[in-house]
């Protein structure tokens, strides 16, 4: 394709002390595409996604959103580092789930999905709520808008979580294993919700154990081991005709 | 070996089962709490006679001077005193509990420091020394550092014993503040931060809007505690002659001599006000607990709207 990918991420290296997470990782996903990373736990597809939003500082290489460095601007003589409200900028574009929600305990299910849009787009308040309650809707979570987070069940805690990343209109979200800390039960509606989210062209990275969403939802699949990109392709070629022994014993196991 | 019991032995009851049915049931009783109790009671009468029949107590001078306008006037500079150097102290304490945990080694040094020194001095010393300052340095000057000085005033009259207690007050207010609000901070999960950062916040935003409300409502139990602690501090200020609660009963005293019945009255209002502190605090957490459970019975926002959001800082 010759369009510039809406994410990319280029030769990303990241040690924790003297373990070496990731090793010169690069992939592309392109604006409307679900690409899943699955593999092993260890294997750096968390930290590979942290990177993106640069929650985590990358040791080497760079992602690129919309064709520009994440955490970097061009001037005439190099890259510049950015400052804070730059990279919160940036970030705006980039919506992320975290595997423990993370919903502002002290804030209404409303004022959670409002909070973004009211302090960091100075969006006004009726407008913000109206959105929200839309997106709550959407997410079947109308009826909680005034609940606290913690009188949620982990399902619906997440499902807020989704609603609250979508109100900043972003142009990729980042799931973190969405679904690793629910019961099981409880699964299903979360990935309905991002099921929906990808039917509508939603751009996303999604780490998951959850084999069956990414046969059926990706565009792409990962499979990383080792902070290294094992395998990469169509997820009839990943699930049904594996080219790697280390992809085939993975999945042998998780299926 | 078997992980069974052993059976039981067929001693006291000698023979079969003994079904403890409709058995009477004697409750275990408890003798010492009755001669313990008696002893109390008898200190409390004890203490009740001296109260009461004490002639040097005099209850009618206690009355008289009870809501005297003089007592009155110090009981407002009391909770004048408390109120300001409060607030105060914890406005710094919040500063320096964020340098304190800043990445800037000099703002973590400089914050240190300062912790140091003013929890090291008892705020009597801190007070004398404020009270005293324009012997140091006679004149404060406004400009350039090193440079010319574009406006300055004499120490003495910025400086009163009103200003020198509320420094020595909330200084060390400040350093005792910046230790609670930091383990505050500490104790609100990383996670807020990063899904704060994630939503596009600066940290700036993530600080003020979702670390900081969460730390507080951490720290109103200890904060609540110390605001009782600086009620009874701010009578230090006696010393440097400022019209307190307590001065304003000892300048009365040193005229009519009835020491013990003015202090009497000092008391009492220090025990009302520390009451009503409590109670407040009470209060206040509990109104954070109930907005809470309200909230989780009903999700409706409509009708939930009037109750107090703590998180609209």
């Amino acid at each position: 394709m010759s369009e510039i990918p809406l994410l990319r991420i280029e030769k990303v290296g990241k040690a924790f002390g003297r373990h070496q997470v990731l090793r010169e990782v690069s992939l592309d996903v392109h604006a409307g595409q679900v690409l899943c990373v699955i593999g092993p736990s260890g294997s750096g597809k968390s930290t590979l996604l942290r990177c993106v939003n640069r929650l985590e500082v990358p040791d080497s290489g760079y992602v690129y959103l919309e064709g520009q460095p994440v955490g970097f601007r061009w001037t005439g003589d190099g890259l510049h580092e950015m400052t804070s409200a730059q990279l919160a900028a940036q970030r705006r574009r980039m919506g992320m789930v975290f595997q423990n929600f993370h919903l502002f305990p002290h804030r209404r299910v409303i004022d959670n999905v409002t909070e973004g849009p009211v302090v960091v787009n100075g969006l006004d308040r009726a407008t913000a709520r109206e959105q929200a309650m839309g997106l709550l809707t959407k997410v079947g979570l109308a009826d909680k808008a005034g609940a606290f987070p913690e009188s949620l069940s982990g399902g619906q805690q997440q499902r807020v979580a989704i609603a609250r990343s979508l109100a900043m209109r972003p142009a990729l979200m980042l799931f973190d294993e969405p679904t690793s800390a629910l019961d099981p039960e409880l699964v299903g509606d979360v990935l309905d919700v991002m099921r929906d989210l990808a039917r509508d062209g939603m751009t996303m990275v999604v780490v998951t154990h959850e084999m069956a969403f990414a046969r059926d939802v990706a565009d792409q699949v990962v499979f990383m081991d080792g902070g290294r990109v094992v395998e990469a392709g169509p997820p009839e070629r990943i699930f049904g005709a594996p080219e790697h022994e280390r992809t085939r014993s993975f999945l042998s196991r998780v299926l | 070996m078997t992980f069974a019991g052993s059976p039981a032995r067929e001693s006291a009851g000698g023979g079969a089962f003994r079904s403890a049915e409709g058995a009477r049931r004697v409750p275990l009783r408890h003798p010492w709490w009755w001669a313990g109790g008696a002893v109390l009671v008898l200190l409390i009468a004890l203490f009740a006679r001296l109260l009461v029949t004490n002639e040097n107590m005099r209850w009618s001078v206690v009355l008289e001077y009870l809501f005297d306008g003089e007592i009155l006037g110090g009981l407002v500079t009391t909770l004048e005193l408390t109120v300001l150097a409060m607030v105060l102290g914890l406005a710094l304490g919040v500063v320096l509990a964020v340098m304190r945990l800043s990445a800037n080694p000099l703002f973590r040094s400089v914050s240190w420091l300062w912790l140091w020194f003013f929890r090291g001095v008892p705020p009597l010393v801190q007070m004398v020394f404020w009270f005293n300052l324009a012997t140091l340095i006679p004149v404060i000057e406004l400009g350039v550092p090193f440079g010319p000085a574009l406006a300055s005033w004499d120490t003495n009259t910025v400086v009163s014993s009103f200003s020198a207690a509320i420094l020595g007050l909330a200084l060390t207010e400040s350093a005792y503040a910046a230790e609670m609000i930091r383990a505050g901070i500490q104790a609100v999960p990383q996670g807020q931060t990063e899904a704060a950062l994630v939503v596009g916040m600066s940290r700036f935003q993530v600080l003020r809007r979702v670390v900081l409300p969460q730390a507080l409502r951490i720290v109103v139990p200890p904060i609540g505690n110390d605001l009782i602690s600086m009620l009874k501090f701010t009578s230090l200020v006696s010393v440097l002659a400022t019209p307190d609660l307590l001065y304003s009963a000892q300048m009365i005293y040193s005229r009519n001599y009835r020491t013990i019945p003015l202090l009497l009255v000092a008391t009492i209002w220090y025990l009302v006000l520390t009451t009503l502190l409590t109670l407040a605090q009470q209060q206040v957490e509990r109104r954070m607990q109930l907005t809470r459970a309200a909230a989780g019975r009903a999700g409706d926002v409509r009708r939930l709207r009037f109750l107090p959001s703590f998180g609209k800082a």
